[in-house]
């Protein structure tokens, strides 16, 4: 299988990993190759965490400058940030509720325009996808849940060889088992706010 | 419930972390001695071996520092157990003294050394390339190009660690111990129970006379070494182009992943490297006389390319090798497959596959996200404390720092820290700056840091007689690496037997510290009068700064605190103490109470006593 590379970009605390290790059981049981990286030095400590995915014939586990295929932005600024990963014939999934960075929120920086940002990025990347995934973790029962409702999104867009039924049984095996139910809800709201 | 790493299912297929593979590679090699200090990239290995001495024969301990670690391990295998021994890049610097002379020594069981460089320093203070370390010491080194690799690789250095009788080095880099792949689990060895040491002093005390011996050896083994590795299935040529590359460990995937993008598999040879010392010399040498040219392609130092040079030198080869020495590469920095895909087109002639970057000129500018100290961290309010004592004195102070969260101390508005080389170096330093500036020294070490390497600092404080201010920030538990145990910890609260808590207070007055306070950083007036008597006092002094780490106190109950209207709007608890709980909202102060942890700092540093707890009922 041609290689697929998709990054996922998040601020600490956001279940970043958690999301790459659902898409990586989710490969592993269907057979697909799979090798995935992180980088989370400090994610206890607000910085932000990038998970690479390489699905397909492929040995390396990182993800160049414009290499990536997919781009699954857990809060829009570090989407932004990004997008430099990405190519013209990239696809972004994006939640759009910000998470301020601290130096913003003591008024010693200043957060982009949002309104913006649809438009800016749909000049650039092949397809864009935006949904406001805190708004529906918060609906499925846990803000927690914001990384489930966009793995939802990413199968919803169809951009993986991944089933719901794979990412869902890889779901159940990933997450404790408390809070399944809550992560499933999550799952199918991420799924129906994808409109193809 | 068995640790998800005791599986013992020979054949079948899991997803696990580089560190778990190496973890289990391990186990199945019938590990009975583990020991480690952690550092960043490494320390989920630990972690992994940690739990699962709980529950099996398996020896594990996090050791005081890397020295005492490596220690450890040598004892084991010198009693013929299989023991490993696990640390950061830097970690192997505070271990080369045991290292260097263990070499000489030998081991009985098995012992493997692991590695874990870090290059771009992702969470390091230096980039150094530890291969350097197996051509100093002499020692066998293996490096593991995938998750899988690195499994079976840990599985083999203990063999290969019997058949020369040698500790093995297995080095790592970021990459592998933080990526995620497919791993086929093999099946689990039973580790010996019991050890057996023969007494043997001619050979096992490394007094000159048995040295001059032992190096000998040394030099026999490291030649039955390169015989293994001439023959190792871990160095393998593919391909059987003209154009040559040898490469090692993850490099190994950007090339194989570049090979097929620029199309270029029948041109190409590949000679991968993972029994990397001794170099198969012969190996490479025939590898050479069948390229028209070769390119080395490693992170890090020239560490093969020089190598290979010399090699094509003894053959009279003259093709062109290249590497970093025409500057195709960087000994900056890690390499990422398009870097690698370039250098490879640019050295082959051919045109490379590149995607056009995105034009991102107008983007609107995006604020960073630097990491914090958490709301409610203890060394947050320390360094305030610390900052409104320094008020009081008439000169300028000096920060020496070391190394844990609170090197985060180095972000405005704190700015409290001026001078880091490593760890244990805040109180050395501090000794050297009191003695070369006529100001105020004030160093901060944690107490994870302090009992890996502070301690002789101190007691060099006390001899000398230096004058500065070293303050000791206790969060009972060694935070920035994932809440690692230490000498200092009361392992009780986990439920662990077999621990004794040491103090720190007691190590401070028993050097003989001529003025020591103990305080408690969450009370903010109490601390800066025991900081400000603390500068007073003649000599070394030291101050205890002890509170637990927020992200591990359960016992705390959390009140979250609000601001009222008494509010003046100063802005004294932004700009001088700069909790991530707060917020502006309307230009006015805010709290996040799912932030907010009740410290009750802020409060205390409000000059109008605006900051309250929010009532239990509301």
């Amino acid at each position: 299988m041609k290689p697929i590379r998709l990054i996922i970009v998040a601020v600490g605390g956001q279940g970043n990993l958690l999301a790459a290790r659902v898409l990586g059981e989710a490969a592993m049981a269907a057979n697909i190759p799979v090798g995935m990286s992180e980088i989370h030095g400090m994610a206890q400590r607000g910085g932000v965490v990038e998970s690479a995915l390489v699905l397909g014939d492929a040995k390396s586990t990182i993800i160049s400058d414009n290499a990536a295929d997919i781009l699954l932005g857990f809060e829009p600024s570090e989407t932004l940030r990004a997008l430099n990963k990405c190519h013209a014939n990239s696809w972004v999934i994006t939640n759009t509720k910000p998470l301020p960075p601290f130096t913003v929120n003591i008024g010693k920086g200043t957060y982009p325009d949002l309104t913006l940002m649809p438009q800016l990025i749909q000049q650039k990347v092949a397809r864009l996808f935006t949904l406001n995934a805190t708004e529906l973790a918060t609906q499925a029962g846990n803000i927690l849940s914001v990384n489930i409702v966009l793995l939802g999104a990413l199968t919803a867009t169809k951009a993986l060889p991944l089933s719901s039924q794979q990412m869902q049984d890889a779901i159940k095996k990933t997450v404790k088992k408390a809070f399944i139910d809550i992560n499933l809800k999550a799952f199918a709201l991420g799924e129906k706010a994808i409109k193809l | 419930m068995t640790h998800k790493l005791l599986t013992d299912n020979p054949g079948k297929s899991e997803l696990m972390l580089g560190n778990e593979a190496i973890a289990r590679g391990a186990i199945e090699a019938g590990l009975r001695v583990g020991a480690t200090y952690p550092g960043t990239p490494s320390s989920e290995i630990s972690l992994n071996l940690f739990q699962i001495s709980q529950e099996t024969d398996l020896y594990f301990e996090y050791s005081s520092n890397e020295k005492v670690a490596m220690e450890v391990a040598a004892a084991a295998a010198a009693s013929g157990l299989r023991s490993m021994c696990i640390m950061k890049h830097v970690g192997l610097n505070v271990a080369a003294d045991p290292l260097m002379t263990l070499a000489y020594i030998g081991v009985k069981g098995g012992m493997v050394i692991i590695s874990a460089d870090d290059p771009l320093m992702f969470s390091s203070q230096n980039e150094q390339d530890n291969r350097y370390y197996a051509l100093l010491s002499g020692l066998p080194m293996l490096e593991p190009s995938s998750i899988d690799e690195a499994r079976a690789m840990t599985k083999y250095a203990f063999e290969l660690s019997e058949q020369l009788n040698e500790p093995v080095i297995l080095r790592t880099t970021t990459r592998i111990n933080h990526s995620t792949g497919k791993v086929v689990l093999d099946s689990i060895l039973q580790s010996q129970k019991k050890g057996d040491f023969t007494k043997d002093p001619f050979k096992k005390v490394a007094i000159p006379a048995v040295s001059r011996n032992l190096h000998i050896q040394l030099l026999e083994n490291i030649e039955k070494a390169a015989s293994l590795s001439e023959s190792s299935q871990w160095n393998i040529t593919t391909g059987d182009g003209k154009w040559g590359i040898i490469c090692n460990g993850v490099s190994y995937n950007y090339i194989s992943d570049a090979i097929t993008e620029l199309n270029i598999a029948d041109q190409i040879r590949v000679l991968r490297i993972g029994f990397s010392h001794p170099l198969p010399s012969k190996q490479i040498q025939a590898f050479l006389k069948a390229c028209e040219r070769v390119l080395v392609v490693e992170e890090g130092e020239p560490w093969m390319e020089t190598q290979v040079k010399a090699l094509a030198q003894e053959i009279e080869c003259t093709i062109p090798i290249a590497g970093k020495s025409l500057e195709f590469f960087s000994r900056l920095y890690e390499y990422t497959p398009s870097k690698v895909r370039s250098v490879m087109a640019s050295f082959f002639n051919v045109s490379d596959t590149k995607q056009d970057p995105l034009s991102l000129n107008d983007l609107p500018e995006i604020p960073g996200r630097p990491p914090n100290l958490c709301a409610g961290c203890s060394h947050r309010a320390a360094f305030y404390a610390v900052k409104q004592a320094a008020k009081s004195l008439d000169v300028e102070v000096i920060y020496p720092t070391d190394i844990g969260c609170y090197t985060l101390g180095v972000l405005p508005p704190l700015n409290m820290a001026d001078y880091l080389i490593c760890m244990g170096s805040s109180v050395g330093t501090g000794c050297g700056f009191s003695k070369a500036l006529d100001k105020k020294v004030v160093a901060f070490i944690g107490d994870s840091t302090f009992f890996h390497s502070g301690i002789p600092g101190l007691v060099n404080a006390v001899f000398n007689q230096h004058q500065f201010t070293l303050v000791i920030l206790d969060n009972g538990t060694t935070a920035m690496t994932g809440h690692q145990p230490h000498p200092g910890v009361d392992m009780s609260q986990w439920n662990l037997d077999n621990f004794t808590q040491v103090s720190i207070e007691k190590i401070v007055r028993a050097i003989g510290v001529p003025h020591v306070e103990v305080v408690r950083p969450y009370q903010v007036n109490k601390t800066i009068d025991a900081i400000k008597a603390a500068f007073n006092a003649d000599g070394v002094s030291v101050v205890i700064a002890q509170e637990a780490c927020t992200l591990v106190n359960k016992k705390r109950k959390k009140r979250a605190f609000r601001v009222t209207d008494k509010c003046q709007n100063h802005r004294v608890c932004i700009n001088e103490f700069a909790c991530p709980a707060f917020y502006l909202e309307n230009n006015r102060l805010q709290i996040n109470p799912s932030q907010c942890v009740g410290c009750a700092v802020c409060a205390q540093v409000c000059p109008e006593n605006a900051i309250v707890p929010v009532k239990e009922s509301s």
